[in-house]
């Protein structure tokens, strides 16, 4: 099989993050696992964004993953990685498969807020609920991989290289669909569902395929942070999380797959900066540094706006 | 963004990702002074209230200690003669983001200790990564009662301050024992995880110590809600003989101002578990008799020693106001932390292990501006300490506020043991319970 | 019965509330189509400088009481032109072209770097400016006491809403306004000055959210976040309502504000989720919000 040259870019970055784990300090990789995770979330968040709809409310599926993997580990007593990856996404697909009935009616601003009601719905349960530890939430034990417990050293390094591998496979699969002929739909829905529909397709559907597809990506996103912090709450359904995500999505623009993963990198980079040189004014620097790239990053960021583009070459 | 601009950007992430992590050697804390990472609330909500308050005792005591200025016995510079260098961080922004600078603090900046955490949910999920990690971790502010329920058998974790339990029971104790009636009680809190658990422990107390108490009203209005006209209404309305509340900081102001108002605490008494951080605020909005708690001997509670009295006149030097509960919890932990260091490493001069640290603080008993205290819990690592609660008191011709029919409660009256969850030790009784 | 009457007074006070935070938001949404996420920033900075400025007066000057009154306005007014003048002719204007989600993100990050400057300007403690509020006194209705501090925010709002209203219907420049509202480009093609109305309106709407802040203030204790606090609600108001539409914020704050009251005396336990449940319900039985539009597709 011949791999263009955006997968074998891929795979090569893969690869060289995985390595990287072995040499790179501590803080470093923890860093990076968090933003990919993060990121894997944001290619949800862009998926849906390609056929027009942004999703203010992607934290549902975040924390559905996060609280998944605390489940199973608390109290279902399954510390299993493997297991409890699946059973997060198998929880965050059934949602989704309900939810998206509902969603897919709706379009713009009201999608948005719909969805953004949604996952503020799901905190107000899991604030309510003190068994799970009201807004304190819980530790999660540390996973094992099929059977084997690694050492508490290596535990770190091995969940690390779990998320590269795992969003490697992401990318992969996410580049292969937008070159598919189901993604390249989802841009045409984004420009004109009217014109989707006279062609005999069903723009509804697509959307629904899409909404799964991105639950189960931020499932896999929420379950890899509770590894990485070993730390679930309800936070994770709170809007401003979920506008975290949008954030980092509109950064890193739509058009390359890889753009969620370096987007959210670069956001995780700014933020730790900003709070250890200036922890009285982080939030200032964020907003400035985040302004100032949307305006002076030229042309990239505007493709997502530009509807009258031609088609790309 | 474009490809090629998606390019240039990942290839300068990387350089200058590589550049830190190479360069990150020159933040060893190999340079002779004692590093010391403090973590607190800058923004948001709770930095008013309690973080400005916090990290502003630890620059007045950190220069002090630096200087050599502190009185008795705590004449040794800064720890164990090395100069007290800080790094400073915000704990707003999530309970992920706190564990990932947890992480920085302790691998990046390497830190040889770190002092924090006002938030329950931070100190929950720091906890277990500080001993993993491995690093010397006081906690000084939170008070969740699941710390220890959680982390059995601490080994770098310790907390200078005490479980928030011991505030709602003793708060419960009080109105008792002032004669206060309290057929039926309300109480307003807010809805999150120290809300919940401050008005658990208080109805539990109360229908232990006085069965067939009524329980009126329980609201719980949203945190940082701001404007509570309806829960006021909703309580008058169920026309309770106690409100109890542990609002703390602005929404703390706001349902006295409006509660005040409205006549909420008219032929009724109001209690405020965390009041005396709105002490010197409430001027004449809160009404006389309101029974203020202060989480302990902290704040304008502080008992009268040497040691409090120059640290009240060096913070009010510094800052012009007096210390409130979060400056004197600030203190205590830095205290705790060179008194254990110093005891651990025997002899002045020396950079303490952290083996020295942990064995100095396990178990100690030291002097802190709230007077003494024992780490005598959770196998040494938790502090036991008395609690005050007192009557609001405001002079309007002199405009000052004061605290009269004090009442103190020991830590042994109202801590549950080791081995017993609150709830559980509640409802059995208080068995072991020593009060006089 | 006490309890019925609890309800509608509080769910009126809570409304008019409400209704004054959103106003300024569904405006500035209807005529220029922005997600204004700032709107809260607006907001507090009004609370900043009325709390400001009323305790400056209260703490030197001799005069009556009640000018504390037209201080708050005066101080809602001054900071809202003065930060909604700055942002639109500085930022603003140059983005006009560009699409609704990304306005969102620069208002986004406009609200990141207003809340640490406003920490910066203010500081971190809390401003407890009480005197407005407490002066009036309180009202005894069926045996509970009401502040008239916040029946007379009621209203206030009611004058706000018919102004409002009135501006938008019965004047030329409120129908040009309409006309923007419901076609941007058709309007612009008829030479209607859509620039000159957009700096107007964004100005009203900060004025309106800085109005909102300062009359709060009294009332509250202002701290560091309401800002943020205020936004989710202002928006499910707005999305229920229909954006762009005053009656609609006035229907959409009624129904928010009485379930919400409703839901405190009745079902305390469900507080929470009141104000998702109405907007998701109303968004599910007409999806443009109440007083919404529905908007022609274009081919």
């Amino acid at each position: 099989m011949k791999l263009d040259k955006t997968q074998g870019a891929l795979l090569a970055v893969t690869v060289a993050l995985a390595a990287a784990g072995f040499a790179a300090p501590y803080w470093l990789t923890f860093l990076l696992m968090l933003a990919l995770a993060k990121g894997l979330v944001v290619q949800g968040v862009v998926i849906q964004m390609r056929t027009g709809l942004v999703s203010f409310g992607q934290g549902l599926f975040f924390c559905i993953g996060g609280y998944g993997v605390g489940v199973a580990s608390n109290l279902m007593g399954c510390t299993d990685a493997f297991v409890q990856l699946g059973l997060a996404v198998v929880v965050s697909l059934a949602v989704a498969a309900v939810l998206g009935l509902l969603m897919t009616r709706y379009r713009d601003i009201f999608f948005a807020m719909l969805s953004l009601a949604l996952s503020m719905i799901l905190f107000g349960v899991l604030v309510k609920n003190q068994a799970l530890g009201s807004t304190d939430g819980f530790n999660v034990a540390a996973q094992t991989y099929l059977g084997w417990a690694p050492g508490p050293h290596q535990q770190k390094l091995v969940s690390y290289l779990l998320t590269v591998v795992i969003a490697g496979i992401a990318a992969q699969l996410i580049y292969l669909y937008m070159h598919s002929g189901v993604g390249q739909i989802s841009e045409a829905i984004r420009e004109n569902e009217i014109r989707v529909e006279y062609l005999g397709l069903s723009p509804r559907w697509l959307i629904y395929g899409n909404y799964l597809v991105a639950a189960a990506i931020s499932a896999v996103g929420g379950a890899l942070t509770a590894f990485a912090t070993g730390h679930i709450d309800p936070e994770m359904a709170f809007w401003t999380t979920s506008g975290e995500f949008v954030f980092i999505a509109l950064l890193g623009g739509i058009t390359h797959v890889a753009a969620p993963f370096v987007a959210a990198v670069l956001f995780a980079v700014v933020r730790t900066y900003a709070l250890e040189f200036t922890p009285n004014t982080w939030q200032l620097i964020l907003g400035v540094v985040l302004l100032a790239i949307i305006i002076f990053l030229p042309k990239g960021l505007w493709s997502l706006i530009q509807r009258d583009k031609r088609a790309k070459a | 963004m474009g490809v090629n601009a998606l390019k240039k950007l990942t290839a300068t992430l990387v350089s200058a990702l590589a550049l830190t992590a190479a360069s990150s050697g020159a933040f060893a804390a190999e340079n002779g002074k004692f590093r010391l990472g403090i973590v607190t609330f800058l923004s948001g909500g709770a930095a008013g209230p309690f973080g400005v308050p916090s990290v502003n005792g630890a620059k007045v005591l950190v220069d002090a200690l630096n200087e050599g200025k502190v009185p008795a016995p705590y004449g040794l510079k800064g720890i164990n003669g090395l100069e007290i260098e800080t790094v400073v961080i915000d704990e707003n922004g999530g309970t992920t983001k706190q564990v990932e600078e947890f992480r920085n603090l302790a691998e990046r900046q390497k830190v040889d200790a770190v002092i924090g955490y006002i938030s329950s949910g931070d100190c929950l999920a720091v906890s277990p990564v500080a001993e993993e990690l491995g690093v010397p971790t006081v906690f000084f502010d939170c008070g969740t009662s699941r710390l220890f329920e959680e982390n059995k058998n601490p080994k770098y974790v310790f907390r200078t301050g005490p479980d928030a339990v011991i505030d709602n029971i003793s708060a419960a104790r009080y109105l008792i024992d002032t004669g206060r009636k309290v057929d039926s009680i309300a109480g307003v809190n807010q809805n999150y995880s120290w809300g919940q658990d401050s008005w658990a422990d208080f109805k539990a107390t109360m229908l232990a110590l006085k069965p067939g108490t009524k329980v009126a009203a329980e609201q719980f209005p949203k945190l940082f809600q701001g404007q509570y006209g309806a829960e006021i209404s909703a309580l008058s309305v169920a026309k309770p003989d106690v409100v109890h509340s542990s609002f703390w900081g602005g929404d703390m102001e706001a349902l006295v101002l409006q509660g005040s108002a409205r006549g909420l605490f008219d032929g009724r008494t109001g209690i405020l578990t965390t009041g005396e951080s709105g002490l010197d605020r409430f001027k004449g909005q809160a009404p006389n008799g309101l029974i203020i708690g202060a989480r302990g001997p902290f704040g304008a509670l502080q008992p009268k020693t040497p040691l409090s009295e120059w640290f009240t006149k060096a913070y009010n030097a510094k800052t012009e106001l007096f210390p409130t509960y979060p400056t004197s919890k600030m203190a205590q932990a830095i205290l705790g932390l060179k008194a254990a260091a110093e005891k651990g490493a025997g002899k002045p001069g020396v950079m303490p292990t952290k083996d020295q640290i942990l064995a100095g603080f396990k178990g100690l008993t030291y002097e802190s501006v709230a007077g003494k205290v024992e780490m005598s819990r959770a196998g040494g690592h938790q502090a036991l300490q008395d609690i005050t609660y007192g009557e609001y008191q405001f002079d309007k011709k002199s405009g000052k506020a004061s605290l009269a029919n004090l009442k103190t409660y020991s830590g042994e009256c109202v801590m549950p043991p080791d081995n017993m969850v609150a709830q559980e030790w509640i409802k059995a009784g208080f068995p072991g319970a020593k009060c006089n | 019965m006490t309890t019925l009457i609890a309800i509608l007074i509080d769910g009126l006070t809570y409304s008019s509330w409400l209704f004054l935070v959103a106003a300024g938001l569904t405006i500035i949404y209807g005529v220029m189509r922005i997600l204004n996420m700032a709107h809260g920033s607006f907001y507090a900075i009004g609370a900043y400088c009325g709390a400001s400025l009323v305790g400056w007066y209260f703490t030197g000057a001799e005069g009556s009481p009640y000018w504390s009154y037209l201080l708050l306005v005066l101080a809602a007014v001054a900071s809202g032109l003065l930060v909604g003048l700055v942002i639109e002719q500085g930022l603003l204007r140059f983005l006009y072209r560009q699409n609704e989600i990304l306005m969102v993100i620069v208002t986004y990050a406009l609200l990141l770097i207003l809340e640490d400057v406003t920490k910066l300007v203010f500081g971190v403690d809390p401003y407890f400016t009480y005197q407005p509020y407490s002066l009036l006194g309180r009202t005894e209705i069926s045996g509970l006491a009401f502040s008239n501090y916040d029946l007379m925010l009621v209203a206030v709002s009611v004058v706000v809403g018919a102004v409002a209203w009135a501006v938008l219907n019965r004047t030329h420049k409120g129908k040009l306004l309409r006309a923007v509202i419901h076609d941007r480009e058709i309007s612009v093609a008829m030479g209607v000055n859509v620039r000159a109305m957009f700096a107007a309106t964004f100005v009203v709407g900060s004025v309106l959210g800085a109005l909102a802040g300062a009359l709060t203030a009294p009332a509250i204790s202002v701290s560091p976040g309401i800002g943020v606090e205020v936004i989710v609600l202002a928006f499910a108001v707005v999305v229920v309502g229909g954006l762009g539409s005053i009656e609609g914020a006035i229907v959409g704050s009624l129904m928010v504000g009485l379930s919400r009251a409703a839901a405190v005396h009745l079902a305390p336990e469900i507080e929470l989720f009141v104000i998702y449940g109405v907007m998701s319900l109303v968004l599910a039985v007409r999806p443009q919000g109440l007083f919404g539009r529905a908007l022609a597709r274009k081919i």
